[in-house]
């Protein structure tokens, strides 16, 4: 459904644009519907570039984006660009600065009416925001009319979310949407992720947090200064990570059940291990992503 | 039995707000042994940062109602502004959650030292070797000092805020949320560190305040889980995480997803609710509306009590 090309993203900095800052480079990976791929680094890696590109908020430097097999970069004119949007939506990291603090919170279901669905009566749109409503886990008699102070931040997200479905959408960005919320109403909004994703949406889940992405993910890429390092489905990435770089990461993770030593042990006794990507006949230290199995390929860039 | 450094009985910190007082913290009661380092975990609202702030400056909207604080046999005036200058940096330290805010943008970062050290009075020369010494420990260089903060990433300046904060070898530690904005790596070699201070004997003991469980207990010998102002349950580390006795610290550690769970695999359910407002909480139990167990007598304000050797919690269904 999705498919990005060997997109990169460059951008100007220093005095008159003179340095280049490679923020995403030669990036390839797809999303399908009903599968949830969570874009998983550290900062600086360029999964928030990523999900801008796919957004339209900034455009790619090269590669291509393709959206139900057309280009998103030759979207052209207000009709085309907002039937792109009435597919694809975002969420994102703050619901407290998403909305206007003067309003009562269901105002965003109001512009997306005005923009969206002027013909649509109003008892029929009230019954799609409550069904909208009802699908994101809210009580629509609890939520509407209130400001946003008076909502907590799980409900204010879960309003975002309910007003990207008011659209009739078939791709969801949700980038870090849950790391603001409190440990007891995270899991609800993956879950809530999870339930979308079994009605045929394709989330592109974007995460700094290793057991997040690992929980509700099919497919994880792991992103290490705007190059994919590890692809794969989750299972395969998380449970025999290829890359010494992911094997790393993961060892750094807190774990509950875990200590940092016995991760570190476990990791001196497997050893980190080389890249196999580089063994299996990529260019020793700079290759693209090489397949390794089936759905798993490995990327490595330590020698550049 | 070690040698108790912070005492701190029945604290309650309310909020002056214009629609009456906002109950943040209302009567804690826990003392940490010399070289404890206790994580303090709980969500936004539960009261931890209040009680951080607490014990080393409070704001002007921060009004102290009753309880006492003891810091190595002496009160702490917490609520008292001059007072508690000479404790300050000296006693009691603390790393902020920002530490990119800490330091000042405009100063390279061993001028912005000095001019803080001796306007403590306290000279300079006699430091400078301890200060490279420690700054070497966590990894950074001399040369650190002639960079301004804008050249040093996120966790580099955590860093040399640590390094700070504890160059007076201050009793108590408060550390706030420091490894919430750093990314995993930089995360644990942070919290390593600060350990290792503890270890070589810079600080004495230490709250780490987080709302993190799974990376708090890396590090804590106990742990304390807040709930609505109140503390909910303390333990060793390891009790809260595998043998946890109040309903809460369940409920919550069943709902934190780690790597090899999987949503199609073992669907984890969160708590249902939200906390009760502080600005007039209900009588009682403040967990109950949203505890599967309550009954009648949670009506009632269970007591922080100790369930088991070193094994503090307060709920009714929790056994002696």
């Amino acid at each position: 459904m999705l498919d990005l090309r060997q997109v990169s993203k460059t951008y100007r900095v220093g005095a008159f644009g003179g340095r280049r800052l490679h923020a995403v480079r030669g990036v390839d990976f797809s999303v399908r519907p009903g599968e949830v791929v969570s874009l998983i680094g550290e900062s600086g890696s360029g999964k928030s570039t990523i999900g801008k590109m796919v957004l339209r908020l900034i455009s790619a430097s090269s590669g291509t984006i393709a959206f139900e097999g057309a280009d998103i970069a030759g979207l052209r004119g207000h009709a085309r660009t907002k039937e792109y949007y009435s597919r694809v939506q975002g969420v994102f990291q703050d619901p407290f600065s998403c909305f206007n603090p003067i309003f009562p919170a269901d105002r965003v279901f109001e512009l997306v009416r005005a923009e969206y669905a002027g013909a649509v009566s109003q008892a029929h749109w009230r019954a799609r925001v409550e069904d909208a409503l009802t699908t994101v886990g809210l009580d629509p008699a609890q939520v509407l009319g209130k400001f946003p102070h008076q909502l907590s931040g799980g409900q204010l997200q879960r309003l975002l979310i309910a007003r990207a479905l008011l659209l009739d959408i078939r791709m969801l960005v949700a980038d870090e949407i849950i790391s603001m919320l409190d440990a007891s109403t995270r899991i609800d909004v993956l879950n809530l992720l999870g339930d979308l994703k079994a009605r045929g949406l394709g989330i592109l889940f974007i995460t700094h947090d290793l057991s997040l992405g690992n929980y509700i993910s099919d497919t994880a890429v792991i992103l290490r200064r705007g190059r994919v390092v590890e692809r794969g489905a989750t299972s395969a990435a998380f449970s025999a990570p290829a890359h010494p770089y992911t094997r790393r990461l993961l060892a750094s993770v807190p774990q509950l059940h875990t200590s940092w030593q016995q991760a570190d042990a476990r990791l001196a006794q497997e050893g980190e291990g080389e890249c196999p990507g580089c063994a299996a006949g990529g260019r020793p230290g700079e290759h693209g992503p090489v397949d390794l199995a089936d759905d798993h390929a490995v990327g490595c860039y330590t020698a550049a | 039995m070690r040698r108790v450094s912070l005492d701190v009985t029945d604290l309650a910190v309310y909020y002056r707000t214009l629609r009456g007082d906002v109950r943040a913290l209302d009567g804690v009661s826990f003392s940490l042994a010399d070289g404890e380092i206790m994580g303090l975990a709980g969500e936004s609202g539960s009261g931890k940062s209040t009680l951080a702030k607490s014990l080393i400056r409070m704001d002007g909207r921060m009004r102290r109602i009753r309880g006492r604080v003891e810091l190595d046999g002496t009160e702490l005036p917490v609520d008292d502004q001059r007072a508690m200058v000479p404790f300050r940096f000296h006693e009691v330290s603390l790393i902020p959650q920002y530490a990119m805010s800490a330091l000042n943008p405009t100063r390279r970062i061993g001028r912005m030292i000095r001019e803080l050290i001796r306007s403590r009075g306290i000279d300079y020369t006699a430091v400078h070797p301890e200060l490279l010494r420690r700054l070497e420990l966590v990894g950074l260089d001399a040369q650190v000092l002639d960079r301004f903060p804008i050249e040093l990433s996120g966790g580099m300046k955590q860093r040399v805020v640590m390094v700070l904060s504890t160059l007076l070898d201050p009793s108590l530690l408060i550390a706030d949320e420091v490894t919430s904005a750093l990314d995993v790596t930089t995360q644990r070699s942070v919290a390593e560190a600060l350990a290792g201070f503890r270890d070589r004997g810079f600080i004495t003991s230490m709250i780490f305040v987080t709302h993190d469980l799974a990376l708090v207990h890396q590090i804590a010998d106990t742990i304390m889980v807040m709930y609505a102002g109140r503390p909910a349950e303390k333990a060793s580390s390891r009790t809260v995480i595998e043998a946890p006795r109040h309903p809460y610290t369940r409920m919550l550690l069943s709902s934190l997803p780690e790597v090899g769970v999987t949503f199609s695999g073992k669907r984890l359910e969160g708590i249902p609710g939200q906390p009760p407002g502080l600005l007039d909480p209900p009588e009682g139990c403040r967990f109950r509306d949203r505890c599967p167990l309550a009954f009648a007598k949670c009506a009632e304000e269970p007591p922080f009590t100790e369930v088991a050797p070193g094994h503090w919690a307060a709920c009714w269904k929790v056994e002696g």
